[in-house]
C-alpha cells in the first residue's frame, strides 16, 4: 500500500525506527512458534519484539499501528534466492551467483553474498511483497559454494547480513567433463573430495612442502568443507531421483554430516526415510512435470507427503531473484495439494530459519527476536492479499520499487515523463 | 509440372509404409491420380493433388478430432462466470450435443441428463492458452524430442508446428487437469519467422490431427529482439536493424508471390506459378487468413513490428510476452492488437528487464485486449492465479478490474487472439461446451479444477482416478498415483 502513495516520502533511516516503541494492535497474529492469537498485540522496541499476546500492556509513548482485521505473520523467508547477486540472469556482468573455479565443479569456498549489491532494484520489489529474509545461495555444480542469510532491510551488506556461511550447497544432478558422466562417477568424485577434506587438517603441512599426492580439491575448498565435516554447517545436496536422495542420506551417515535435500522431486517415494532422518527438504510446490529422467516421479503433493512423513519441509521454488517474491503463492499451492496451512507457513518462515541456524533472530514472532514481520490484508498465500506493512528490525521497508516507478510513469498517456 | 506432383506422392507412398498414422494421406491411394491442370472443380476445399497449388486458406492436414458422444449434462446451483456478462450465482449450465444449450438461473434438466451438483463451486469456460510449446518442447526435455525451433535459417515460414508435436507429451494431461482446454502451439522464438502455429484441443490422441481444433486458422510465429540476433549473430541478422530488414525482405517476396498466385487463381490461365511453402504462409498473412503471433518484449521492438505490419498491410493479432506492453497500451488498443502477457515474469534478459506486475491491468485500462499466456508448462497450470495476481496489482494502481473482466483474460480474449471467439471462450448458448468446474473461487490460490468438459464430453474428473489420462510415455516410467483426492 505504501508503494504508490509514498513516492514523495524518503525511506526512513534504520536509526529512526530503532529508537521507537511500536505496538501493532488488534490483528490476528500468527507467531508460527505457537497457535494463532486473535486480537493480539505485537510490541516492538529498538527493532526487537518485546511481547506478543492478547494482554500486552502498551506503553503510552508507543506508536500504534492498527491491524484490526489484518493478519500479522513473521516476514516471509525465501530460503534459496540469488537476490542481490543476480540482476539479469542472462547478463554475465550482472550475475555473481556462480563460481568458475578451475572448471571441475568443486568450489565450496565460493561465497556469493560477498558480491551482494544492496542497490539492486529487485530488493525493493521483493520486500514490497512481504519477503523479509532470504538465503543467498550459490549456483553451480558438484559443490557450488556457501550460502548466507540476509535480511531485506535497508543498508549495506554489513547491516543486513544475518549470518554467513549457513550451509554448503552441492548438486548430485551435476554432470560434466570434469565432474562425471554416470551417477556413480559423480558420487565417487564427491567422496574423493570429502575424504581429502577429512584428512586435510593433518596433511596441510605435507601438502605445503609438496610431500603429498595431489588432492581432490583446492586447499581453500578443503578448508571450506571443515565446518560441514565438523557438523556445524549443513550440506544441502540437490537430488531429485529417489535413489539419489537415498545416496545423499548415505553420505550423511558415512561422513557424519548433516545433509539437507534440495529439489527432492521424488522425495515422496522415500518420505519415510527422510522423515526418520529428520532431514530438511527444500522443495517447490509447483512441480508436477517429469522434466528429465531424474524427476520422472514429479508429483504435486510432494511437499504434503514429505510433511506428513515428518520431514522438515522448506518451500522454495528455485534460486530466483526477479520473482523471489512469489514464494508465498507457492506455499498456497502446497496447501491446495494437501499440506496443512500452518505447516506451509512454517515452511516459509521458521523452518528455513532453523535449517540455517538463524532462528534465534528470525522466523517466528517471539519476544527477543528481530521485529521482522508483515501485516497483511488477509491470507498471505492468496494473490488478492496485499502486504500492507513490511518491517525489518522494526523499520518499515516498503517503498516505491523500480517497477512502481515504471508503472507510475506509464499509468496514463502521454507518459508521465513527457508531460509538462 | 507433372513431375512436381508425382514426386511428393511417390515420397508419401513410400513413407506411408513405415509410418502410416501420421503420413497416410486423407484419401485412399486409389484416388491418387495426378490432378488435371488447370483444375476445373474449384468448389472442393481440398481438391485432389492440392499440393500442386498455393491455395489461399488451404487445409491439407485437416483435423480428425471428433468429440465423444455423450449424454446432456446439467451443472446445477453453481457460481457461473460466463466471460460474457455478469456472474450468475446459484446458476445452471446445460451442455448438449457438444454445445452450451442453456445458461441461467434455473434450467430444467432433460430426462436423460447427467446432473452435476455445483453447490459451493464455480464454473468458467475452459482456459485457453495462446502461447504454448507443449508437444514441441515436451517433457522430458531431451534433445531427441525437442523440435520447437528450426534453427537453420532466420526465416522459416515453411515449417508447421503440428509436424513437431509429440502427442505423448505428459504435459498435456497436466494442462487438462488444470482446466486448460485449448492451446496454441507455437514454434520457438529463435527465428524472425518461426513457422506456423497449430491450435489443439487438450485431449488424448495417438495422432496430432486427432487433437487439432477443427477449422481453427493457422497463426504465424514471428520473433523480435534479442533471440534472432543472438542465434544468428554469425550469419545475420546480428542487430535489431538486421531483424527488421529480414522481415521486410521476406514480405517483399511474399507480396510478389501473393499477386502472382491471386492472379492465377482468378483466371486459371496457363501453368500455375511455382509453389513456395514459406511464401505461401506469408501470402496467407497478407491475405488476412493467417494471424501473426509476434513474440516481442520491448516497446521499441513492438514499434518496429508494427511498422513492418503497416508497411505491408497486415494485422498483428497478438504480441506475445510484451513485458513493455504497458508502455504502448494506448497504441495497442487503437490498433486492435491483443497482448498475450505474463502476470509478473521478467527480468531474465535485458529486453525483459522492465517487466511489471501491472502490465495486464494497464493494457486493460487503456482499452486493450489483455491475455494471460504461459509459454511454460508449469505456468499454464496456474493461469487463473496469474490473472488473480494482476487483478490484485490493478487495485494497487487504482484500476478497477472486475472478476467478470479478469476471467476474459484467460478465456474470451485468448479465444479472440486465435480467431475462435465465435466458438469458444465464453459460456453462451451455441458455443462449444468447453467448461471447467472449480472446487473453489477460481482466483484463489487454493482452487483446483474438479471436472473439465471439452465439447460437452467430460475429459477430466479429479474425483475419478480410474479415468485419468496417462500418456504412453508415463506408463512404467511415471508412477501412477495411488488414488486419493490430493493427487
Amino acid at each position: 500500500m505504501k508503494r504508490l502513495m509514498a513516492f514523495a516520502i524518503c525511506l526512513a533511516t534504520p536509526a529512526m525506527a530503532h529508537a521507537q516503541t511500536i505496538a501493532i494492535t488488534g490483528g490476528k497474529v500468527y507467531p508460527v512458534s505457537g497457535a494463532p492469537i486473535d486480537n493480539a498485540t505485537v510490541l516492538i522496541r529498538n527493532g526487537r519484539i518485546v511481547a506478543v499476546g492478547a494482554t500486552v500492556t502498551i506503553p503510552a509513548d508507543a506508536k500504534r499501528i492498527d491491524a484490526a482485521g489484518k493478519w500479522v505473520t513473521p516476514g516471509i523467508f525465501n530460503a534459496t534466492t540469488t537476490l542481490g547477486v543476480s540482476e539479469i540472469g542472462q547478463l554475465p556482468g550482472s550475475y555473481d551467483a556462480s563460481a568458475q573455479g578451475n572448471g571441475d565443479g568443486v568450489t565450496p569456498s565460493f561465497r556469493p553474498w560477498e558480491g551482494f549489491n544492496p542497490s539492486s532494484p529487485l530488493l525493493q520489489v521483493t520486500r514490497n511483497d512481504g519477503i523479509t529474509t532470504v538465503g543467498i545461495v550459490p549456483r553451480g555444480q558438484l559443490l557450488a559454494g556457501q550460502a548466507a542469510v540476509v535480511s531485506l532491510g535497508l543498508g549495506s551488506l554489513s547491516d543486513v547480513l544475518v549470518k554467513g556461511p549457513v550451509a554448503v550447497f552441492g548438486d548430485l544432478n551435476a554432470r560434466g567433463d570434469r565432474v562425471g558422466a554416470a551417477r556413480n562417477e559423480v558420487f565417487d568424485r564427491l567422496r574423493a573430495v570429502l575424504d581429502d577434506a577429512r584428512s586435510w587438517p593433518g596433511r596441510r603441512v605435507a601438502v605445503e612442502r609438496n610431500a603429498s599426492r595431489a588432492l581432490a580439491a583446492r586447499a581453500r575448498d578443503l578448508d571450506a568443507l571443515q565446518p560441514v565435516l565438523g557438523g556445524t554447517l549443513p550440506l544441502v545436496l540437490e537430488a531429485d531421483r529417489a535413489t539419489d536422495i537415498e545416496q545423499a542420506l548415505a553420505f550423511a551417515r558415512d561422513y557424519r554430516v548433516r545433509v539437507a535435500i534440495s529439489g527432492a522431486t521424488e522425495g515422496w517415494k522415500v518420505a519415510d526415510q527422510l522423515g526418520k532422518a529428520g532431514a530438511y527438504v527444500l522443495v517447490g510446490a509447483l512441480n508436477n512435470i517429469p522434466r528429465d529422467f531424474s524427476s520422472l516421479g514429479a508429483r504435486q503433493d510432494n511437499a504434503a507427503v514429505l510433511h506428513q512423513a515428518g520431514a522438515k519441509v522448506v518451500i522454495s521454488g528455485g534460486a530466483d531473484a526477479f520473482n523471489a517474491r512469489n514464494v508465498r503463492y507457492e506455499a498456497g499451492v502446497a496447501v491446495a495439494f494437501g499440506m496443512p496451512w500452518d505447516a506451509a507457513l512454517r515452511a516459509i518462515t521458521l523452518t528455513p530459519a532453523e535449517m540455517y541456524g538463524v532462528s534465534t533472530r528470525v522466523g517466528s514472532l517471539d519476544a527477543g527476536k528481530d521485529a521482522t514481520l508483515v501485516i497483511w490484508s488477509g491470507d498471505p498465500f492468496e494473490p488478492s492479499t496485499r502486504a500492507e506493512h513490511v518491517m525489518v528490525n522494526g523499520t518499515e521497508v516498503q517503498g516505491p520499487s523500480r517497477q512502481d516507478e515504471l508503472m507510475r510513469r506509464y499509468r496514463s498517456f502521454p507518459a508521465a515523463y513527457k508531460r509538462p | 509440372m507433372s513431375l512436381r506432383i508425382r514426386l511428393p506422392l511417390a515420397a508419401l507412398a513410400a513413407m506411408a509404409c513405415t509410418a502410416p498414422p501420421r503420413l497416410a494421406p486423407a484419401v485412399t491411394t486409389a484416388t491418387f491420380t495426378p490432378a488435371p491442370v488447370p483444375i476445373q472443380d474449384t468448389t472442393s476445399r481440398v481438391p485432389l493433388g492440392a499440393g500442386a497449388l498455393s491455395e489461399p486458406n488451404a487445409n491439407p492436414f485437416p483435423s480428425t478430432y471428433r468429440a465423444p458422444a455423450t449424454r446432456p449434462t446439467l451443472i446445477r446451483n453453481a457460481t457461473i462466470m460466463t466471460a460474457a456478462g455478469t456472474t450468475i450465482r446459484g446458476g445452471s449450465l446445460l451442455l448438449r450435443e457438444g454445445k452450451v444449450a442453456a445458461v441461467g438461473a434455473s434450467i430444467d434438466a432433460p430426462s436423460d441428463a447427467i446432473v452435476v451438483d455445483g453447490t459451493g463451486k464455480y464454473v468458467t469456460p475452459g482456459i485457453i492458452d495462446t502461447h504454448s510449446h507443449l508437444g514441441v518442447y515436451p517433457a522430458p526435455g531431451v534433445e531427441a524430442v525437442s523440435d520447437g525451433n528450426e534453427m537453420t535459417n532466420p526465416s522459416t515460414p515453411n515449417v508447421w508446428a503440428e509436424h513437431s508435436v509429440w502427442p505423448q507429451d505428459p504435459q498435456f494431461p497436466r494442462a487438462l487437469a488444470a482446466g486448460v482446454t485449448t492451446i496454441q502451439i507455437l514454434p520457438g522464438s529463435a527465428n524472425l519467422i518461426g513457422g506456423r502455429s497449430v491450435v489443439l484441443k487438450v485431449v488424448p490422441s495417438t495422432t496430432v490431427r486427432g487433437m487439432k481444433f477443427p477449422g481453427a486458422r493457422y497463426g504465424l510465429k514471428q520473433a523480435c529482439g534479442e533471440n534472432p540476433k543472438r542465434v544468428y549473430a554469425q550469419r545475420g541478422p546480428a542487430t535489431r536493424m538486421g531483424n527488421v530488414a529480414g522481415w521486410r525482405a521476406q514480405y517483399i517476396l511474399a507480396e510478389a508471390y501473393r499477386r502472382r498466385w491471386d492472379k492465377w487463381l482468378a483466371d486459371r490461365k496457363g501453368d500455375p506459378p511455382a509453389r513456395d511453402l514459406g511464401l505461401e504462409s506469408l501470402a496467407e498473412v497478407l491475405r488476412g487468413n493467417i494471424f501473426v503471433q509476434w513474440h516481442c518484449y520491448a516497446a521499441h521492438d513492438m514499434e518496429g513490428a508494427m511498422e513492418v505490419a503497416d508497411e505491408f498491410g497486415f494485422q498483428i493479432r497478438s504480441f506475445h510476452h510484451g513485458v513493455e506492453a504497458y508502455k504502448l497500451a494506448d497504441v495497442l488498443a487503437q490498433k486492435n492488437i491483443s497482448a498475450s502477457l505474463w502476470s509478473d515474469w521478467g527480468g531474465f534478459k535485458m529486453e525483459a528487464m522492465d517487466g511489471v506486475r501491472g502490465n495486464l491491468a494497464m493494457v486493460h485500462a487503456a482499452g486493450g485486449r489483455a491475455i494471460v499466456h504461459s509459454d511454460d508448462a508449469s505456468g499454464m497450470q496456474r493461469l487463473n492465479q496469474d490473472a488473480a495476481k494482476s487483478v490484485s496489482e490493478a487495485r494497487t494502481l487504482g484500476i478497477n478490474v472486475s472478476d467478470d473482466e479478469a476471467i476474459k483474460w484467460i478465456t474470451l480474449n485468448a479465444a479472440w487472439a486465435l480467431g475462435l471467439d465465435d466458438k469458444i471462450g465464453s459460456l453462451e448458448v451455441g458455443k462449444n461446451a468447453d467448461v471447467v468446474l472449480w472446487d473453489k473461487y477460481p482466483f484463489s490460490v487454493y482452487a483446483r479444477a474438479e471436472k473439465v468438459w471439452i465439447d460437452g464430453a467430460m475429459q477430466f474428473d479429479r474425483l475419478d482416478a480410474s479415468q485419468r489420462w496417462r500418456t504412453d510415455f508415463e506408463l512404467g516410467f511415471v508412477p501412477e498415483p495411488a488414488g486419493g483426492r490430493n493427487r
